[in-house]
């Protein structure tokens, strides 16, 4: 690959037509085949920020779950939890407990009280880095839970463009069945949104069968324009869930960002027909934090997308605070977390 | 079986969300589910035995009964209130602050109990009640308790109107207590408070939470009862000020009732407030505006965003998204923490309500509704939108004070304004854009008195909210608010409230054929007439009806005749003032050019006007130079004002601005003095024309030849035309017509209290802003200039424009 001299210019991704000669994915079901680029319409959004903020102020306070009905909505939420462990210290042995505690997240005595079965309580997925994929492909075998793989230089998403495609095709071949990339925040800041199509464009190509989670580091856009604009041009670029951030971001999910994303969520269905998914992560740690993102899901989008296939949370430490929540409503006691298997 | 967790698990469904009411319920109790008012400090059994039921509207429960406020009641209350005036009034500033502050203490300290009350009472959601109506109660207080802290030294020269009459409407019970008590207490006042009889719960609450809190007895008096009680308050001889928020029939009611007692008045009404949209606008966020301006409350909100005014391009998407949302709203039991809606009051409003929805269908407007159903018990009423409504629609016209909006379509930013302000109201208005240059463009076009951007149904203690037109007049909140609670110091020194006006109508006289011909001094030659003539337009006019009057000077002897203007030559002023109304939107400096020009010119001809002072006053030489100077001192003042009415930037606690801008009124009708033919004159004319306001002035009607002889003044003086028109007669006579008139904003009015009276009534059909002046020296500048005019003269607007990207 050749390295671009102008210090101005990022990379841009190669080996892809204009953005003019595009075809579309074939539709694979379930999935979103993406569109042409729509720049008109990209161009065209504006999202208000204060009023944004006062609807997703309101958000947690005008709805309540309460009793019976917050426990099965914290179940649903565990179904919904991407387990994630992306540190650099990680080791087959802190992430095959992860594993453990994903076919097993909330102990069986409170299930049983709960009335719930244990099969039907399992988590989304388990996020790693690329280095633990096999580890956790090998140690979730017959549990039909996926794992997920960061990638494309994660957290920044900076390295050569060949080597973030070489990347994902090596978690595929490692198992991944789900790949979580990282945009090039730079062409959101520079309004470049053909190089940002582009890009996911060829990451979505890169993941062939694996689907597509497309970080879009929203603590780095500025703006939340921007976060509307780059939730509709990865989507039409072919992601099959639209992610907020990294993690590692200053500032990660937040619910005004969310709630603009799931707008642009709601839009693309409507204009496409195809239902895309969505990934709050990084900083959800409560019981009362994730209800807070079910509800938003709900009030939006519709119960159909508060569901493993269309919503995740990227979380690690959320599953133990809702595992002393649901104790507590099972024994009217407030628990502790060490009651409760560690992650 | 399944457990309820697993079907919610697999259902995701809204379970119930109860808020406890036990505290509160245990608090109807410990009162035996019966009140009384509370008078003096204490509550005190009525003095009659008629009592009423006080329903909860979500169930149709008996909550508690209470009395029916007789004369004997109202009259305690207000004697309880006067004798607690001057031990209140007279409190230093401080410790009026210390006893406000305290009372935000109470309302927070208690706030949940409140909101639990307030939502048993009145049937709104916990959510509003816990989160909107009680913070914004506690904030009030606090705000006022800073007003309390700083009014001598922020209002010098002013001194609390006394017993205060507070009449509160029923679909915000306990944040209308503190709007109307808070700044009533902080400046100084004591109070008569009468809440609606469907919500008189948290009233009382409060009343005893603010004794508890130390507040002295008698300060605040509660009488509850229905409007036969209000109209006791209204009526009460001892009461110096109304202060009412209701509909604007009761409004019109109060303002003939109190026509020419002298009391002061201010009121807040009902709207039908637009809610624009420019096709640049965050769609989904416009969604959620909808949200907060119509179902808020279950849109019984006078400020309530009731008419969607939509750029054809978006409408449909905007429809779209609106059904989809609304199909989502909850409405259920208003104690459950997750409903959008609760029960609207009573089945009087729910009649109401479902009477103008089937009026909208019958006019051929589309109804939507969602698909779900409102619980049966109680009194529901769902979300409601109509299209294809037109501006003629009842539904349009109405203020229907119910959760049911009406979208019609506009074309281009003027004709979305044009929609706007075609109503009689003139409260709040919402405007959506993405564009700073539309957005600012279009506030100020719009009549209403507060206008938010990108946002909807904001309220803070220290922005001023209140009506244009007929949503009312007076501003509640901020230091606007606080001059309805204050009268200038030298008015209470001269002994009168605004009760006696001076002067008598003289009687039209036609004039008769002349018996000596007016002198012309110092020629051999007879004089050659000089016939002023009516200046309506920019131009000299005879009056419709060709008759004169004969104006005689101080001796008797005729000095000269005008023209006897009529109706017709008011409609023709009006008309006239009304097509010069860009005066009002140029700049302050080009005002005050033109302010000083017409000095100038008059300077240059100060013998000729100081001799026809003279000679039609009878004033020797140098009291009518005295009065030409100071004439041409006044319009130095207002000239120097007409740049430097600043309005203000308030500190409202959310991010963005909220600018207060003072506008002009609109057409103003000026009844001058009797005395001061030429100062008094100008002293009404020049501060109401330098904020922008163009008016129509009626002279003295003894001494009308120095207002005719100053036309030709003004027509030197670059001065548009229309701006001032001038017409002579009957100046009483002349001001019943403007009083009449539906297109003219504000009367000020010096006469006969006889006129006074005749005019305050004939003001409430367009709900004009009146000010009867009381009789004042006219040279002293602190009785006759200065700020008072300047707020007499505008409205102000105030404008929410959040930022943040």
């Amino acid at each position: 690959m050749t390295v671009t001299r102008d210090p101005t210019r990022f990379e841009r991704p190669r080996a892809v037509a204009p953005a003019s000669g595009r075809e579309p994915a074939p539709a694979a079901p379930g999935r979103n085949p993406g569109m042409p680029l729509d720049l008109d319409r990209v161009r065209a959004l504006r999202i208000n920020r204060s009023a944004v903020e006062r609807r997703a102020a309101t958000i947690p306070t005008r709805r309540s779950v309460k009793r019976d009905w917050q426990a099965g909505w914290l179940l649903r939420a565990v179904t919904c939890l991407d387990l994630t462990t992306l540190q650099g210290d990680d080791t087959p042995g802190n992430v095959l407990r992860l594993c453990a505690k994903a076919r097993w997240p909330v102990r069986e005595d409170l299930l049983d009280a709960l009335g719930v079965p244990s099969a039907a309580v399992r988590v989304g997925a388990v996020c790693v880095y690329h280095a633990l994929v096999e580890t956790a492909v090998e140690a979730l075998l017959g549990s039909e839970i996926p794992v997920a793989a960061v990638s494309t230089g994660f957290p920044a998403g900076l390295n050569p463009f060949a080597q973030r495609l070489e990347e994902i095709a090596a978690s595929v071949a490692a198992g991944a069945r789900e790949i979580d990339v990282v945009i090039t925040r730079g062409h959101v800041l520079r309004g470049d949104w053909e190089a940002l199509y582009d890009e996911v464009r060829a990451f979505r190509r890169a993941c062939g069968e694996a689907h597509l989670k497309v970080i879009l580091g929203t603590g780095d856009l500025a703006t939340l324009t921007n976060v509307a604009r780059a939730s509709q041009v990865a989507m039409m670029a072919g992601a099959d869930f639209i992610k907020t951030s990294t993690g590692k971001e200053p500032v990660n999910a937040t619910l005004p960002v969310g709630l603009v994303m799931v707008r642009q969520i709601r839009d693309y269905d409507e204009r496409t027909g195809h239902a895309v998914g969505f990934k709050p992560a990084g900083g959800i740690r409560s019981a009362k934090g994730a209800l807070e993102w079910l509800m938003l899901m709900k009030e939006e989008l519709g119960e159909r997308w508060v569901r493993p296939d269309r919503f995740r949370i990227g979380a690690s430490a959320l599953l133990t605070d809702i595992e002393r929540q649901l104790e507590h409503f099972v024994t009217g006691r407030y628990s502790a977390d060490y009651r409760h298997p560690m992650v | 079986m399944t457990t309820t967790v697993a079907r919610a698990f697999a259902s995701l469904e809204w379970g119930p969300a109860p808020e406890s009411t036990g505290p509160a319920l245990a608090w109807l109790d410990d009162h035996g589910r019966s009140f009384g008012h509370f008078i003096g400090g204490e509550a005190v059994p009525p003095a009659d035995a008629e009592t009423f039921e006080v329903v909860n509207p979500a169930t149709t429960a008996v909550l508690a009964r209470v009395a029916q406020g007789g004369a004997a009641d109202v009259d305690a209350a207000v004697r309880a209130a006067r004798a607690a005036l001057p031990a209140w009034a007279g409190l230093t500033d401080h410790a009026r602050a210390r006893h406000l502050y305290a009372l935000a203490r109470a309302v927070q300290k208690h706030s949940r109990l409140l909101a639990v009350l307030e939502s048993l009472d009145n049937g709104k959601p916990i959510r509003e009640t816990r989160d909107l109506d009680v913070p914004l109660v506690a904030r009030h207080f606090y705000h006022h308790a800073g007003w309390a802290q700083l009014r001598s030294s922020e209002m010098p020269g002013y001194v609390p109107v006394g017993v205060v009459g507070q009449i509160i409407p029923w679909n915000f019970p306990l944040l209308m207590v503190a709007w109307k008590v808070a700044p009533a207490l902080a400046a100084g006042c004591t109070v008569v408070l009468k809440p609606a009889e469907f919500t008189p719960l948290t009233a009382l609450c409060f009343a005893e939470l603010a004794h508890q809190a130390g507040l002295p007895s008698g300060v605040l008096n509660v009488v509850t009862g229905d409007g036969r009680t209000g109209k006791l308050v209204v009526e009460h001889p001892d009461v110096n000020k109304v202060a009412f928020t209701g509909s604007t029939e009761v409004g019109r009611q109060i303002r003939v009732a109190t026509a020419g007692s002298g009391k002061k008045l201010t009121l807040e009404l009902g709207g039908k407030s637009p809610f624009l949209v420019f096709d640049d606008a965050d769609l989904d966020s416009v969604v959620e505006g909808v949200v907060d301006a119509i179902w808020f409350n279950q849109g019984q909100v006078c400020c309530a965003g009731s008419r969607l005014l939509v750029q054809e391009g978006v409408a449909e998407p905007l429809v779209a998204k609106l059904k989809a949302r609304m199909e989502k709203l909850r409405v259920g039991s208003p104690l459950d923490k997750a409903v959008d809606m609760g029960a609207i009051v009573a089945p009087v409003q729910l009649e109401r309500i479902r009477a103008l929805v089937e009026r909208g269908r019958e006019e051929g407007a589309e109804l939507w509704q969602p698909s779900w159903a409102c619980p049966t018990e109680g009194y529901f009423y769902p979300p409601t939108l109509f299209t294809a409504v037109s501006p003629a629609a009842t539904i349009a016209q109405v203020e229907i004070f119910g959760p049911v909006l009406v979208a019609m379509t506009f074309r281009t930013p003027a004709e979305a304004v044009a929609l706007a302000n075609n109503t009689t109201y003139g409260l709040a208005a919402s405007v959506w854009t993405e564009n700073i240059n539309l957005a600012l463009d279009v506030a100020p076009k719009i009549k209403a008195g507060v206008v938010w951007i990108n946002s909807t149904n904001l309220f803070d203690a220290a922005s001023g909210f209140g009506g244009y037109r007929e949503s009312g007049f007076g501003r509640e909140g901020g230091r606007e608010g606080m001059w309805a609670y204050l009268q200038p110091e030298w008015e209470r020194e001269a002994g009168s409230g605004e009760q006696k006006a001076a002067g008598t109508i003289p009687a039209p006289q036609h004039a008769a054929p002349r018996e000596v011909p007016f002198p012309a001094p110092g020629s051999p030659l007879p004089p050659i007439d000089r016939t002023p003539k009516l200046f309506i337009g920019g131009k000299q006019v005879r009056p419709d009806q060709p008759y004169s009057r004969t104006v005689r000077g101080a001796d008797g002897r005729p000095v000269g005749e005008v023209g006897e203007g009529n109706r017709k030559d008011i409609r023709n002023a009006v008309e006239a003032a009304h097509r010069a109304s860009g005066w009002g939107r140029g700049a302050g400096h080009q005002r005050a050019q033109i302010l000083y020009y017409i000095a100038e010119n008059l300077s240059a001809r100060a013998a000729e006007f100081a001799a026809r002072v003279a000679a039609m006053t009878g004033a020797d030489r140098a009291t009518a130079v005295a009065e030409v100077d100071a004439t041409l001192s006044r319009l130095f003042t207002y000239a120097a004002w007409a740049d430097k009415h600043d309005g203000a930037v308030h500190g409202v606690p959310f991010r963005g601005v909220t600018l207060a801008m003072n506008e002009p009124v609109g057409v103003i009708g000026l009844a001058a003095p009797e005395e001061a033919p030429l100062l008094g004159f100008v002293s009404l004319l020049a501060p109401a024309v330098a904020v922008g306001n163009t008016v129509v002035a009626l002279p003295s009607s003894a001494h009308p030849l120095a207002a005719t002889d100053f036309y030709s003044v003004l027509e030197t003086s670059d001065l548009p035309d229309g701006v001032v028109n001038i017409v002579t007669g009957d100046k009483e006579g002349l001001a019943r017509v403007l009083a009449d008139h539906l297109d003219v904003d504000g009367l000020w009015f010096c006469g006969s209290a006889a006129g006074a009276a005749a005019i305050e009534q004939a003001a409430a059909g367009n709900m004009k802003r009146t000010w009867i002046l009381t009789p004042r020296d006219w040279y002293a500048a602190r009785q006759a200039e200065g700020p008072e005019f300047l707020r007499r003269a505008s409205e102000v607007k105030n404008i929410w424009i959040p930022y943040g990207e």
